[in-house]
């Protein structure tokens, strides 16, 4: 138990300096900063509390905006991100996930992945929407959350393989 | 009572889902519609200090490239001061010095967003204040916001809320420099009257209106212009002269007398 908490505190405390430090200044083809700390919201216990798992969410969203000078964009894309993920779980997975000994493990790839790009694609598309916040630009603001999108779900893929727990 | 009660307790993460939204719609409003937030921004202590570790370290990777800039600025300057007529240097009597120059090491650049802010590792301590204004050797940059302890953060000109007072080198005819957040390699100089004759090349510097940049501080180049939709004004691309991308050192420049002017146009606003 102990150990599942330090765990989330340090992917917490790493995703911020690896977001901020490395992935805010990629510029990848120009003006592409992937969001890879999204990914937090992948590895978060399932059976958590909600409460909690919001607040932790709303903190993590708030510092990044700090380093970003981005204020609040963060914090309620990953906010809503927390609130809406039982939502994604059950759609991904059935009503599996509510059951005791659910975990990742007996789930497949495919499943994986979908619940994966709609956790991006739902945090991409409320921050770029909020970011521009003009329905004049839409077409702009898909273009962002498509590209910066993409190149996200391919890091957070590549992490979640990195650094997926043997034992679980 | 019980009832309300069992009604919040039952729908408590929707209660604090909304809670939260609210705050942090607040501050985003907050800083959409004024300066960016005073409280929270990436001059404060953690992210300052976290920035200034970072750039420590990573500077080393670019000093060679760096020197080079400073090298052949120096040698600009060199240039200009031993071809000026004898009479036209003024001693350098501190009293009569309008701008201060300060130099600072950028810890933080951005250019992905619409709204970008850089973090500079001066702050009040250094003398640095609001509005003062940021150059580089090869132009300007943009303007400081919020000013902590030991560092500061900047608005740059790729930010949609820059506005800037700019004109056409060795002409009179002066405009707004604005950012439509498209290219980070381009800003738009707009409100030009039709009646003045444009060249695509033709330098863009700041003007002499604006109490914040000296006259004459180059911007860039005009690289494509068209008459706006009602025909009357031009809207001009004007390529920067800055990689905004990759920059280090910067200058800050103070106006002295930019408290005087701001109180005068107060009061003269006032009446």
């Amino acid at each position: 138990m102990n150990n599942a908490l330090f765990l989330t505190l340090a992917r917490f405390v790493l995703l911020v300096l690896t977001q901020v430090l490395i992935f805010n200044s990629l510029n990848f083809l120009g003006a592409i900063n992937p969001m890879v700390y999204v990914i937090f919201f992948y590895w978060y216990p399932l059976k958590a509390n909600r409460g909690l798992f919001m607040m932790v969410s709303f903190f993590l969203g708030l510092l990044i905006d700090i380093f970003s000078d981005t204020l609040a964009l963060n914090a309620i894309a990953s906010l809503t991100l927390a609130y809406a993920r039982p939502v994604i779980l059950r759609f991904c997975f059935g009503v599996n996930y509510e059951f005791q000994n659910f975990s990742f493990k007996n789930t497949t790839k495919v499943q994986r992945f979908t619940f994966l790009a709609l956790l991006v694609l739902t945090h991409h598309l409320i921050f770029f929407s909020l970011e521009i916040l003009s329905f004049g630009h839409i077409l702009l603001i898909l273009r962002k959350v498509f590209a910066t999108g993409l190149v996200t779900l391919v890091l957070c893929v590549l992490f979640s393989s990195l650094f997926s727990p043997k034992s679980e | 009572m019980q009832r309300i009660i069992n009604f919040i307790l039952r729908y408590r993460n929707a209660f604090l889902y909304g809670f939260l939204v609210l705050v942090s719609l607040v501050m985003t409003i907050n800083s959409h519609s004024y300066h960016q937030s005073r409280f929270f921004n990436s001059s404060k202590w953690i992210s300052g200090n976290v920035y200034g570790w970072s750039a420590h370290l990573s500077s080393y990777f670019g000093l060679r490239q760096e020197n080079r800039k400073l090298v052949e600025e120096n040698q600009r300057l060199r240039l200009a001061l031993l071809n000026a007529p004898g009479d036209s240097i003024p001693a350098l009597d501190p009293s009569l010095i309008q701008f201060q120059v300060t130099s600072a090491r950028l810890i933080k650049n951005s250019i992905a967003s619409p709204r970008n802010y850089l973090t500079t590792d001066k702050g009040e301590k250094q003398g640095v204040r609001q509005d003062m204004g940021v150059v580089t050797t090869g132009g300007i940059l943009g303007l400081v916001e919020n000013v902590a302890k030991n560092y500061a953060t900047v608005q740059s000109v790729l930010n949609t809320k820059s506005n800037i007072n700019a004109k056409i080198k060795n002409s009179q005819h002066f405009g707004s420099l604005i950012w439509n957040a498209r290219d980070y390699t381009t800003v738009q100089l707009i409100d030009i009257p039709r009646l003045v004759s444009l060249v695509v090349g033709d330098t863009i510097v700041t003007g002499g209106m604006s109490s914040i940049f000296p006259e004459n501080i180059p911007i860039g180049t005009i690289k494509k212009y068209e008459l706006n939709p009602s025909r009357t004004f031009y809207n001009i691309e004007v390529a920067l002269f800055n990689d905004m991308g990759n920059i280090r050192n910067v200058y800050l420049i103070g106006n002295r007398d930019l408290e005087e002017i701001r109180t005068l146009e107060e009061r003269t606003s006032d009446e």
